[in-house]
């Protein structure tokens, strides 16, 4: 699974063999009555391989004609379903390797698992049911989906994420699920089982990758409608036009009947769609995302709201000093100096953040003590300071209040600089830190969260896309409005309680909005629930995990955001191909229909605005476009369409023009190609 | 073409949008119970007829009690005038003694009217008593077009409402569109008609004698008000058999340019009430553009078919300088005349000032190609706003996937279920037109009504079919279609092209309704844009009009070719 985008070739060796083999075994007229489109082909397909035979025996002239047609309607068929096999020859691959490292390894069962007792037999990991109770000692495979009840452990879950670097999985709080298949590396954990033996996360991540389970999507099935409505249509004015060609006199043969509806109904799309969505999830895996339903790779297109915890996704999580503001009568790089020394035996991120702002600001170095071995106060949470004692100056940092009680100050006699420096920190939802020498206030140092680079530009190519961004936070609504502004989202949640969570997006629901999110913890769970996209951390709990439609293996809460271009993108390469498709019917219709009534009306010749060189010529050019286009496109659905973060009606303009216009003329360029080769080589 | 037809067709048209705007507010304001400056008048007498009827105008229908109220409502209608037109030697108003209607005629003329088809199958002067004229055709000249109307307002709501299980009272919106719209317009239009000389008396026939002294009989009869509800309701079924063409339904380039005029008007404004009433008022006026745009290049084809005339004519020493003027009126003109061809099949009116037949290939293919779209350009009263909300949602679906969302149109999602209705709509037409046409065209009995051989009896049939399927009514004549071949063929081809079109559009609308409409954001797929406009057009042509084009290139493309081969039919 340590597959990164775009590390796999696009198309390897052995996929494409193995696609072939399937593309045939496909063939299978009643896997294929699932694809209408395809369906009907098929069917046509025999009917002319019918009468080729028919006519080879009756030793007809064109059986050379027929024949090669018949070919071409397989070889579409066969496009269509080798596309198909190969969008899921790259999950076959996947979980081929995903189940390789299953485990059917045994197990410790424990013989009293209400007393949590110590004595266990080995069971085979198959037999393991829900509620039974294991020991997973170092070196040992955690034998199934579970919750530790007992015990600390270190965890390698690269068999699921990819990542090496080991996890603590612990009992109790947020971080007490443990996935199958995954090993534990150190210490013991007790594991209550929650998942049957077939339906565990591996189990359910092979299934879908190999896209067994696999149905189609909403809009998929909606599109397929829309195909096969078009298909009977067709079908009507082709066999209609049996009766109408025979009013004047014309008998059109059935060979060129089928070529004409086969040319007509959009096989191009209808061979492809099953590919597109396939590749859509495939492209949602290898950015280790694992999307329970495909609902919600569609749902994630159309998301209009983006709820989005500042920690980790917003700001770097740490608070960071970013500025030193010295009172009147101190410069800047002695309140530094200052900070330095007593932030040194900080151990704290935020100290550490001190100690490298005045290195990096004022190029200050580790101070060389010599012999004069300094009296160090490290940080302690329940005094809120640290220090150092050199000689006779007790340099000190920390909370504010704790420093003016060391300085022996009331903030009244503090100077006014001072106290307008605090208050401006806090303002800007800042941490105000001040600095002591002995009873002498140095100056504050400004604290902050700092907001990760790049992701104001990312909120405003979200907010171009059409979708509004909302930061959740548990800091106050001051320092939760600076954030905000300073990042650059639409809104956001202060003080947020997980119910202020699930109120928020029931109230963004109502007014027709879909909304994603992402989280972690059991109390996130009714949220990821109710959200339309809900984005569980594989870090998090089960219950996070039962209850979000998408599982990010990496735990990784800024992937929202790609998780929503990669549900665009598949369904702009769903629309652009079904609009080409649509679009290469008026040039086929330029090719054949002037061959197909030639021998009553030479006249209508005059339609044959390629100059086709012969009727035979025109209709085989025709069908062979047809098919060629599907392999032509397989690239194109498997990669998908490339997706542009600026607004719908730009890129309406541009795919418009791409697939619509270019859907136009391509195939009069293209049969024409054919035709030339066809000519040249006295095919027809 | 000239600059002064240009000018014709240009004025006329800009006088339809000028009073197409007020009267589109107008409808917005009297289908949402709204109040008019009509309403002190009309108000209880409104009320009177729902006291009568029993039906309280509060309680609102679900799409299927709606559908059902409309099929009723048209089973009722259809028997009542069946009745009439069979039973009309022994009612009132029968000045000539004409004899009740034969059973397969008076069929199809029953399907005809309560579909606002209006196919006309008989001659009015010489088959009608003036009691079927009144009691029969024209009230149902009033009703069919204001169930059109009513279902338009249905489906109007669906995209209004957001979470809604109701699309509206039918009985009430029938009302309304026969008390606010159609009757006080076709008054005005009716006494407008009269100025300008048509005739309105309850005498029969008036006996001449000709110079040469023979008698002639000059049909008379109420003519005005029926012309009027004839343009206004895009009925287009006339009282006399030649139809706008005959001096007293059409007697002068004035009656001319008000007949175009009260045709378009009402199917005009309605995308403007469209607009309105959902609140997106550009919305609106794209569906109009698209509208306009096929309509006015389809007037543009005609116009300049009909000028560059027939050349085997000029090669026999016509002087080609007035164009092919086969079949036309000399008082209207070529642009007028153009502009009337193309609106009366653009839209399923079917009123005529020439004879389609005589077109030139290419102009008669317009009118053919205009109705085979769909007539939703601008379409029948009311129809033709539900029949182009479907192709919008058919281009929202197709394309609106490329800008990275599942379709929506005004804020509804377009799924599974919208789609599998919007399709069943849209087969009926190839299904009708091409089945039936196909079938006649190799049916012996079928073909002893053509007139022509060759591509041209071929589009007479195609014509006939996608008249009637289309509910537009216009006759491409030379095909004789009182036989009962034609009649029952014609007759079902009326009643599945409204009826079958309409259930699966109000089911569409039902579904609609019921959702809850999603805000407008940067990334929704835009609707109101000149792009969509070109994408809407696009997609009608493609959709509504490729699955004709092999059967158009047998009739009258193929008759285009060999007219410039020198051969004629």
């Amino acid at each position: 699974m340590n597959t990164k985008p775009d590390a796999q070739a696009l198309f390897d060796g052995g996929i494409l063999r193995r696609a072939a083999l399937d593309a045939v075994r496909k063939l299978d007229p009643r896997s294929l009555a699932r694809n209408p489109v395809i369906f009907t082909t098929e069917v046509v397909a025999a009917l002319v391989t019918f009468i080729w035979l028919r006519d080879l025996f009756a030793s007809r002239a064109d059986v050379g004609f027929s024949g090669q047609i018949a070919a071409w309607l397989w070889f579409t068929v066969l496009f269509a379903t080798f596309a198909e096999a190969v969008a899921e020859g790259r999950g076959k691959a996947q979980a081929a390797s995903l189940r390789r490292t299953r485990s059917d390894a045994s197990a410790k069962r424990l013989l009293d698992p209400k007393n949590l007792g110590d004595l266990y037999e080995g069971v085979n990991a198959l037999d393991l049911k829900v509620g039974d109770v294991v020991l997973v000692e170092a070196g040992d495979l955690i034998p199934s989906d579970g919750e530790i009840i007992a015990g600390v452990a270190s965890v390698n879950e690269a068999a699921i994420t990819g990542e090496s670097a080991p996890v603590i999985r612990e009992a109790g709080g947020d971080r007490s699920a443990v996935t199958g298949g995954t090993t534990v590396l150190s210490d013991w954990i007790k594991v209550r089982v929650t998942a049957a033996p077939g339906s565990t996360f591996i189990d359910r991540m092979i299934a879908l990758v190999e896209g067994a389970q696999r149905q189609k999507t909403p809009n998929e099935l909606a599109l397929s409608i829309l195909l096969s409505g078009m298909t009977l249509i067709f079908l009507i004015a082709v066999v209609t036009l049996w009766g109408l060609a025979g009013y004047s006199g014309t008998v059109v043969s059935v060979v060129v009947l089928v070529a004409l509806l086969v040319t007509l109904i959009p096989t191009t799309i209808g061979g492809l769609l099953s590919a597109i969505g396939i590749a859509g999830m495939d492209r949602l895996i290898r950015f280790n995302v694992i999307a329970t339903s495909g609902r919600s790779v569609e749902a994630a297109g159309d998301i209009d709201t983006l709820l989005l915890d500042k920690t980790g996704t917003i700001t770097f999580g740490n608070r960071m000093a970013t500025e030193f503001l010295p009172v009147p009568g101190v410069d800047e790089r002695s309140l530094a100096e200052a900070a330095l020394l007593a932030s040194l035996s900080d151990e704290t991120p935020e100290g550490r953040s001190i100690v490298a702002l005045a290195k990096a600001d004022h190029g200050l170095s580790e101070p060389d003590f010599g012999a004069r071995a300094p009296v160090v106060i490290p940080f302690a949470a329940q005094t809120r300071i640290s220090g150092v004692d050199i000689d006779k100056r007790a340099i000190r940092k920390g909370a504010v209040d704790a420093i003016l009680r060391f300085a022996n100050t009331a903030i009244e006699h503090a100077p006014a600089e001072f106290r307008q420096a605090v208050d401006q920190v806090a303002r800007t939802g800042g941490t105000p830190l001040a600095v002591a020498e002995n009873d002498r206030l140095l100056g504050v140092i400004h604290l902050k969260d700092v907001i990760k680079p790049n992701i104001r530009e990312r909120f405003a190519a979200l907010r171009a896309m059409g979708i509004k961004t909302v930061m959740v936070t548990g800091d106050n609504p001051v320092t939760a409005a600076a954030i905000a502004s300073e990042a650059g989202v639409d809104d956001f949640l202060a003080e947020a309680t997980p119910e202020d969570k699930l109120a928020y997006i029931r109230k963004e629901q109502k007014g027709g909005r879909l909304i994603a999110m992402c989280g972690d913890g059991t109390n996130d769970a009714p949220a990821l629930a109710q959200a339309d996209v809900g984005v569980a951390m594989q870090s998090g709990t089960q219950a996070a995990r039962e209850a979000g439609n998408m599982v990010d293996l990496d735990s990784n809460p800024t992937k929202l955001i790609e998780i929503v271009e990669i549900g665009k993108q598949l369904l702009i390469t769903r629309g652009s191909l079904t609009t080409f498709s649509i679009a290469n019917d008026v040039a086929k219709y330029f090719a054949i229909l002037p061959a197909l009534f030639v021998a009553t009306y030479p006249q209508l010749g005059a339609l044959n605005v390629m100059r086709l060189a012969s009727p035979q010529s025109a209709i085989l050019s025709a069908v062979i476009f047809n098919a060629l286009i599907i392999i032509a496109l397989i690239p194109l659905a498997l990669r998908g369409v490339a997706y542009r973060p600026v607004g719908a009606n730009a890129l309406l303009r541009r795919n418009l023009l791409v697939y619509g216009l270019g859907g136009l003329v391509l195939p009069f360029i293209g049969i024409k190609a054919i035709d030339l080769v066809i000519a040249a080589l006295h095919l027809a | 073409m000239s600059l002064i037809g240009w000018v014709q067709i240009c004025l006329t048209l800009a006088l339809v949008l000028a009073a197409a705007m007020p009267l589109g507010a107008y409808m917005a304001k009297v289908f949402s119970g709204g109040q008019t400056f009509i309403a002190p008048v009309l108000r209880p007498l409104e009320h009177g007829f729902y006291r009568v009827a029993g039906v309280d105008p509060d309680k609102e229908q679900g799409w299927l009690a709606y559908a059902l109220s409309v099929l009723a409502f048209s089973l009722v209608g259809f028997a009542s005038l069946y009745a009439i037109l069979r039973l009309q030697a022994y009612l009132p108003w029968n000045p000539q003694g004409f004899d009740g209607v034969a059973p397969d005629l008076a069929f199809n003329t029953a399907v005809s009217f309560v579909t606002n088809t209006n196919w006309q199958a008989y001659g009015g002067e010489t088959t009608m008593s003036h009691f079927s004229q009144m009691a029969g055709l024209a009230v149902h000249n009033f009703l069919s077009a204001a169930a059109g109307l009513a279902m338009a307002m249905a489906v109007t709501r669906a995209f209004a409402r957001s979470g809604s299980a109701t699309l509206g009272n039918f009985w009430v919106d029938l009302t309304r569109a026969t008390l606010y719209v159609l009757l006080p317009l076709s008054i005005l239009v009716a006494l407008a008609f009269v100025a300008l000389g048509v005739p309105q008396t309850l005498d029969g026939s008036a006996d001449a004698t000709t110079l040469e002294g023979a008698r002639q009989v000059i049909a008379l009869g109420p003519i005005a008000s029926q012309e009027a509800i004839k343009q206004l309701g895009t009925n287009g079924g006339g009282f006399l058999n030649a139809n706008s063409t005959h001096p007293f339904e059409n007697p002068n380039a004035l009656s001319n340019a008000l007949s175009i005029f009260s045709m378009l008007v009402v199917s005009t404004a309605l995308p403007i009430t469209f607009g309105r009433m959902v609140g997106a008022r550009r919305q609106g006026f794209a569906l109009l553009a698209a509208m306009a745009l096929l309509l006015v290049a389809g007037v543009a084809i005609v116009y300049a078919a009909e000028t560059s005339g027939n050349p085997l004519l000029s090669a026999l020493g016509v002087d080609p300088s007035m164009g092919n003027m086969e079949g036309k009126e000399v008082r209207f003109g070529q642009a007028m005349t153009a502009l009337f061809v193309a609106v009366t099949t653009g839209l399923s009116c079917g009123a005529v000032n020439a004879m389609h037949a005589s077109l030139t290939p290419l102009g008669g293919l317009v009118p053919l190609m205009l109705i085979q779209l769909g007539e939703v350009l601008p379409g029948g009263v009311g129809s033709g706003l539900y029949g182009m909300i479907v192709f919008a949602v058919l281009a929202v679906f197709v394309a609106g996937l490329m800008v990275g969302r599942t379709p929506e149109f005004l804020g509804k999602k377009i799924e599974a279920r919208e789609m599998k209705l919007a399709m069943l709509a849209v087969l009926i037409l190839p299904l009708v037109i091409l089945g039936f046409s196909s079938v006649a065209a190799m049916l012996p009995a079928a073909l002893a009504s053509l007139a022509n051989a060759g591509p041209h009896g071929l589009t007479e049939i195609l014509y006939a079919y996608s008249s009637a399927a289309g509910n537009n009514g216009s006759a491409f004549a030379g095909l004789s279609a009182n036989t009962p071949w034609f009649n029952t063929t014609l007759g079902l081809s009326m009643a599945l092209g409204r009826f079958a079109y309409v259930v699966p559009v109000l089911a569409i609308a039902g579904s609609i309704a019921a959702k809850t409409r999603a805000p407008v954001s940067a990334g929704t797929f835009p609707t109101d844009t000149p792009l969509f406009v070109g994408l809407l057009v696009g997609i009608i042509l493609i959709l509504g009009g490729l699955q004709f084009f092999p059967a158009l290139a047998l009739g009258p493309i193929v008759e285009h070719v060999l007219m410039l081969a020198g051969q004629t039919f």
